[in-house]
């Protein structure tokens, strides 16, 4: 086990120095402003007094260094500063929003996980028949689709025309799970709709790799079942490429929550973060940039470790 | 039982025994499946859905026959060595190219084809459709099919300059890191890891909020976004190239870097590359739709397929599809170029499946 822990450290360490770099790079490319923030922010107008005010109010005197040491250890302990528009605590502005688009993410997986990699194993089986290739045109139709155009047509089939679901997925706290989970259907679904095709597609890949492999082959000729060549030689070794698939579409989700927030106007992070780009609220975008960049950085971690355990060969590298 | 109700089962039914005598697995099992599921859409959702079923039908058909006859014409009006290959293009990939050459068209001619100007208000604001206005105003009162037109020089366009500064960018450092090699390449290979590791969207929108929203920077900042990915590709595949021997006489010879990639390594890397091009051009046409949908992108008065949409998306609530022909328009060009791309990877790099 040993040699495993160490890889697996490894690993978590190579995370580690990723998002600390990120980091560097979201709160430096706002250095980049021509000017300082004070003077992009209060635009043109704005008299010397009260750039200057605003300028000692963020502390802009002090060097970029320091500014970036006191972000990062106000950000661990999620502490993000106050939002230069509204003045509320950028902390205060995500924690619930957070919680929301971690909940939509989790609706949408939790149904597009188990789906996509039964189809996937299905169309893997069934390759190159009719079956197959309508899924393949299906599934490519899906990916190259923008995720507004799914949602706008959800909303205007099973919204407008139907009225099966509501068309905003506006939320409160005091809705009872089943209510919250029929509100946000719809939003889910159009990430279950792009995620699953590239779920999909990706687990289709790694099983009809698998199955050309010599191993598979002489299963067959032996006179083993089919089913039972799957269950029993192609999955073990098939679990690695799919946690693979499965930790880099959650990672996807993080980017195409964005747009369909903004899409069903859900309470989440990723309509903050539009809000906050047209406003050019710093605090807020920095925070917003650097949840999502983490996210994106651990599901890939999480992806490797995957790999990593379920696959030996990758423990003894040569 | 409407006659055309009898008409649709008949047909359906006819086809499938037709299929079965002349012992045509697929096409028999395509029809029949279709007849089982009209049983099923039929009784639930009525004659409305068998019509639906039948227009799906003729619109398939007619893109099938479209690209037939389109491969057919490319492969008479191509010289010899191109026709050959055109001939091994499937339907989609020709239908592909039959898309492109039409959004090709709709832009390099946009002033002539759409009726009114990208700005021009005529109308009321929303105003229905008429024998003026194909397609009915937009929020402003603006042709909508004018815009639409036009937008396939906008939106497109864009795409295609700042899929070009990707390309350029990425192809040129992972061309020189494969040559150069030492610290070049590690130090390359590092930066493109980090900007890999930023979900696209997002470092866009920490760029544009930074730059603000005008196209120079838009384009610039896509390019830096979707180079990485060039990168890592143009690096693997000359990397593959640089260990010939005959870079090596090369080299013995006395030629620079210059010359060695211009004339050994590049001309051995195109196939995967142009490949790669098609790729990155939906990565980077999907990444401009969304920003200009959340109202990041081209700027009004500027018709644009991604803000056209979010501009009309009240019509949407009023059960009106016109809001979602853009959006359409840009899922469509995606799925064509995926098809070509598809088949030239098919084609070129051996990419075949068991």
């Amino acid at each position: 086990m040993g040699d495993i822990l160490q890889l697996v450290l490894k690993r978590l360490g190579l995370g580690l120095v990723t998002l600390l770099v990120v980091s560097i790079l979201i709160f430096f490319a706002v250095e980049l402003l021509p000017g300082d923030i004070a003077e992009a922010v209060l635009g043109q107008g704005a008299t010397p007094e009260t750039v200057a005010a605003l300028r000692d109010k963020l502390g802009l005197d002090q060097p970029a260094i320091l500014r970036y040491l006191q972000w990062l250890g106000g950000a661990l302990t999620g502490d993000f500063g106050v939002s230069l528009v509204s003045g509320v605590s950028v902390g205060d502005a995500i924690g619930e929003r957070f919680v929301n688009t971690l909940f939509l993410a989790t609706y949408a997986a939790v149904i597009a996980v188990p789906i996509s990699i039964i189809l996937g194993v299905i169309v893997a089986l069934l390759r190159n028949t009719l079956f197959d290739r309508v899924a393949n045109v299906a599934t490519l139709t899906s990916i190259s689709s923008p995720e507004f155009f799914l949602g706008y047509i959800l909303i205007l089939y099973l919204a407008v025309k139907t009225q099966y679901f509501p068309a905003i997925a506006s939320i409160s706290p005091d809705m009872t799970f089943g209510e919250l989970l029929h509100r946000t259907f719809l939003p889910a679904l159009t990430l279950v709709l792009v995620v699953t095709a590239h779920m999909m597609r990706m687990t289709r890949a790694a099983i009809i790799n698998l199955l050309a492999s010599p191993y598979i082959e002489m299963a067959r000729l032996k006179g083993v079942p089919p089913w039972k060549i799957i269950v029993k030689h192609a999955l073990p070794n098939a679990w690695a490429p799919i946690i693979n698939v499965v930790a880099l579409n959650l990672a996807y989700l993080i980017t195409g929550v964005v747009l369909v927030e903004v899409v069903f106007v859900y309470p989440g992070i990723g309509q903050l973060l539009v809000d906050a780009v047209a406003k050019r609220d710093f605090p807020i975008v920095q925070a917003c940039c650097l949840i999502f960049a983490a996210t994106f950085i651990l599901l890939n971690l999480a992806a490797d470790v995957g790999a990593i355990l379920t696959n030996p060969r990758l423990r003894h590298p040569k | 039982m409407s006659t055309f109700v009898i008409a649709y089962y008949a047909l359906l039914i006819g086809g499938s025994c037709l299929a079965a005598y002349f012992k045509k697995r697929e096409l028999f099992l395509l029809i029949f499946s279709l007849t089982l599921v009209s049983f099923v859409m039929g009784i639930i959702g009525g004659v409305g859905a068998l019509r639906f079923v039948t227009i799906a039908a003729g619109i398939l058909a007619l893109a099938a026959g479209t690209s037939y006859a389109f491969r057919e014409f490319l492969i008479i009006i191509a010289p010899e060595g191109v026709a050959k290959e055109l001939r091994t293009a499937p339907l989609t990939a020709a239908f592909g190219m039959f898309v492109i050459f039409t959004y090709a068209i709709a832009g390099i001619f946009a002033p002539v084809i759409a009726p009114f100007g990208e700005a021009e208000i005529i109308s009321s604001a929303f105003a229905p459709a008429d024998e003026n206005m194909l397609l009915g105003a937009d929020q402003l009162g603006r042709d909508m099919f004018s815009r639409i037109i036009y937008g396939a020089r906008n939106s497109v366009g864009l795409a295609l300059v700042a899929t070009t500064l990707a390309f350029v960018m990425g192809a040129f450092a992972g061309l020189m890191a494969a040559t150069k090699g030492g610290w070049f390449d590690q130090f390359m290979g590092r930066f493109a890891d980090v900007i890999m590791s930023v979900p696209s969207l997002v470092f866009a929108l920490l760029m544009l909020s930074i730059f603000g929203t005008n196209l120079i920077v838009i384009v610039i900042v896509v390019a830096v976004i979707y180079s990485p990915r060039v990168f890592r590709l143009t690096r693997a595949v000359a990397g593959n190239v640089v260990v010939m021997d005959y870079i090596e006489a090369a080299k013995l010879r006395g030629e620079g870097d210059w010359y060695l990639i211009r004339k050994e390594i590049l001309p051995n890397s195109t196939a995967p590359l142009i490949a790669e091009f098609g790729l990155e051009f939906c990565f980077v046409f999907l990444l401009i739709a969304g920003l200009s949908f959340l109202g990041l992108g081209i700027q009004p008065p500027t018709a644009d397929w991604g803000s056209m949409v979010r501009e009309n998306a009240t019509l949407i609530s009023f059960g009106e599809l016109t809001p979602l022909i853009p959006a359409a328009a840009i899922a469509l060009l995606t799925v064509a170029v995926n098809f070509v791309v598809d088949w030239m990877l098919f084609r070129s790099s051996g990419l075949k499946e068991v």
